[in-house]
């Protein structure tokens, strides 16, 4: 695989045989998809107030598809540019494949980066800001002018885009752009891709099409590739792993099933899906709320004063021993059946759950509980 | 001083009933602005050209066969020719550090940038003569190594330079900061060297308002009186620039001659109007075109 780095093939498949090995071209690295690590990043940005990141470590795959899922301030576009190289750490390292990349300039990590509202050249035509990475390289490395046009029109037939490379970016729509931008990143065969909230600027129909789309992508290319978002939807519908960030630290790493499963801190839980909490207590193998037991403790939860977090779809309308009173606040008609919106006593928010019942707002019902997750109060 | 034109909005067609006066408050107001727009622009610009040809065209011409207005002319461009550059440089310099890093003194050097604009030119001049003139404070360092500032063409240059230099950081600031730093972080992603990202990403985006800039800054450098008539120094063909020339004829009653010079002035800044309407015109469009963006 000695050609990986020769800079006349595209490598588009993915190909285990090729991606496990390292090949380093004379000035900068270049891989199909190569392993990240970050290791006990700190990350402090002028002025008080708490570190935007407090010693994360995190390793992806190569060829791995991770989302780094936090809200707003939780440090996930932090560490994306950390990775790139845009931000330097006030400690902790970054390792490529085997590299340790903390001090190599952003222009020799080989990442392609996607910003969160594409940074398109605007005075610049499609192909333009396609080429630009090809044009950018040293005399001795950069493609012959026919290899570039050939290089930047295969990417424009894989974003879908083969007719505009005329266009300006100022005459695409976002999801145009969105699809140049990645096209752009792509050309100069990074080894890692980042992609910044890839679909943030988007309306949610062209959101759910891109999506598809850069799973596909992915598929073809086998780059590894960390994309940051705050919607947990999109994280698990188009994650291999998800990383879950909350005030500058990693709360959960894990598949899509496993922090839906089995969420790490009460934080994970209420992040990835609807949750109601309850002050509860665990004794005598129960989880009781104001005193009365509601389901059976399970080995390994902690005892005492605990957070009782339900899924709405754990819970339904039922009776006996065991249910959680609540008051209705309101019934209505969905596409999918009707729901209540239904506040637990003790509870903050009101949860939505389906029901079979018409309800009128006040109407005392009681919620039998299917399963529940408990986290020690704190 | 015109602050970034891309944050005027067009204005929308067809008045709006809830917004419109009635028809005699609208004409007399549309009225008042003319008047005074024709009493205090138009009419002087007017007697320019008038009193300029007053003579007749051939007198109108030989104002420019003269050898000390020729002189005046050439000293005119010559200093422009040098402070603008050298403003392009500064205001490219400064605006690309206020606007793309964040540092401790950035707000004083905002305030600094302006200050030629509260300066009195006077005062600008006088500060040159304290430093660089017979009695000031480099005079006889200069003196001894036969430098000559004062008095002589680099201390126009240099006042002219000190009463110019907003011109340009200022029209670039706004810009720059509105753009912010992703079009650069996505270049250097690319593998861009700094010196391309510059090149082909910062200078494509501040093009328009860069000329702007420099079209703005070249008709002061040519119009500038205070400041330059302080260091001058006033010799006849040597050191008087177009307006200098000016005051001198004109102080001489040769009417004809003052305002002949002062008539080229006159088209320059016509010339300087004219091309920052289109810019503006060219602006808004590529403005439109950005979108998004």
């Amino acid at each position: 695989m000695t050609a990986g780095f020769a800079p006349t093939t595209l490598t588009l498949r993915r190909d285990a045989q090729v991606r496990s090995v390292e090949v380093a071209a004379p000035e900068r690295l270049r891989h199909a998809g190569t392993s990240v690590r970050v290791d006990a990043i700190v990350k402090r940005y002028a002025g008080a107030g708490p570190a935007a990141l407090e010693g994360v470590s995190l390793a992806i795959e190569p060829g791995e598809l991770l989302a780094l899922l936090g809200p707003s301030g939780s440090g996930k576009t932090t560490l994306l540019r950390v990775i790139a190289g845009l931000e330097i750490p006030d400690g902790g390292r970054v390792f490529f494949g085997s590299q340790d990349t903390t001090d190599l300039p952003v222009q020799r990590r080989g990442v392609g980066f996607v910003f969160q509202h594409y940074a398109l050249f605007r005075h610049l035509t499609v192909f333009e800001n396609i080429a630009y990475g090809l044009r950018s390289r040293p005399r001795a490395h950069r493609p012959k002018e026919d290899e570039i046009r050939r290089r930047v029109e295969r990417l424009l037939e894989l974003v879908q885009l083969p007719d505009l490379a005329k266009r300006y970016p100022g005459q695409l729509s976002g999801g145009q752009r969105q699809r140049v931008a990645l096209a752009r990143a792509l050309a100069v065969e990074p080894s890692v891709l980042l992609l910044d909230e890839p679909f943030g600027a988007l309306d949610a129909q062209v959101r759910k099409d891109l999506r598809r789309w850069l799973r596909e992508i992915h598929r073809e290319t086998g780059q590894t590739t960390i994309f940051v978002t705050h919607d947990q939807d999109e994280a698990l519908e188009l994650a291999d792993r998800i990383a879950i960030l909350n005030k500058g630290r990693i709360e959960q790493v894990g598949a899509a099933h496993e922090v839906q499963d089995h969420p790490a801190s009460r934080f994970v839980m209420s992040f990835v899906g609807e949750t109601a909490r309850l002050a509860a207590e665990v004794s005598d193998g129960q989880v009781r709320v104001a005193g009365r037991p509601v389901i059976a403790a399970e080995p390994g939860w902690p005892q005492g004063a605990v957070d009782l977090c339900l899924r709405p779809w754990d819970l339904t309308v039922g009776q006996g021993p065991g249910t959680l009173p609540g008051t209705v606040r309101e019934w209505r008609r969905t596409g999918r059946g009707t729901v209540a919106e239904i506040l637990l006593d003790g509870a903050e928010a009101p949860v939505e759950v389906k029901v079979t019942e018409v309800y009128e707002p006040g109407d005392r019902v009681a919620l039998a509980v299917g399963a529940a997750r408990v986290f020690a109060r704190g | 001083m015109s602050e970034t034109v891309p944050s005027i909005p067009p204005p929308s067609r067809g008045p709006h009933a809830a917004l419109t006066e009635p028809r005699p408050v609208r004409i007399a107001l549309i009225l008042l602005a003319v008047a005074f727009l024709a009493l205090f622009l138009l009419l002087p610009l007017a007697v320019v050209f008038v009193e300029a040809l007053s003579k007749g065209v051939g007198a109108y011409l030989d104002t420019f066969a003269e050898p000390d207005a020729q002189a005046a002319i050439r000293l005119t461009l010559l200093v422009a020719v040098i402070a603008v550059p050298l403003n392009v440089a500064f205001g490219l310099c400064a605006s690309w550090a206020i606007a793309k890093f964040d540092f401790r003194g950035r707000n004083l050097l905002i305030t600094l940038i302006d200050l030629p604009f509260s300066v009195s030119p006077v005062v600008a001049g006088l500060i040159y003569v304290l430093l660089f003139g017979a009695q000031g404070l480099f005079g006889p360092f200069l003196h001894r190594h036969g430098i000559e500032i004062i008095f002589a063409v680099p201390g126009i240059v240099l006042a002219t330079v000190f009463v110019t230099f907003p011109f340009v950081a200022r029209e670039l600031i706004p810009l720059m900061q509105d753009q912010g730093t992703t079009d650069e972080e996505a270049a250097l992603t690319l593998g861009a060297s700094p010196w391309r990202v510059f090149r082909t990403v910062t200078l494509p985006n501040v093009r328009w308002a860069l000329l702007y800039g420099v079209l703005l800054c070249n008709a002061r450098a040519m119009g500038e009186f205070g400041a330059v008539s302080v260091v001058s120094g006033r010799i006849r063909g040597l050191t008087t620039t177009m307006p200098l020339h000016v005051e001198i004829l004109y102080n001489e009653y040769n009417y004809v001659a003052a305002f002949g010079i002062a008539s080229l002035l006159a088209l320059l800044a016509l010339v300087t109007l004219a091309g920052k309407s289109f810019l503006e015109w060219r602006h808004a469009d590529a403005l439109a075109g950005r979108g998004a963006h």
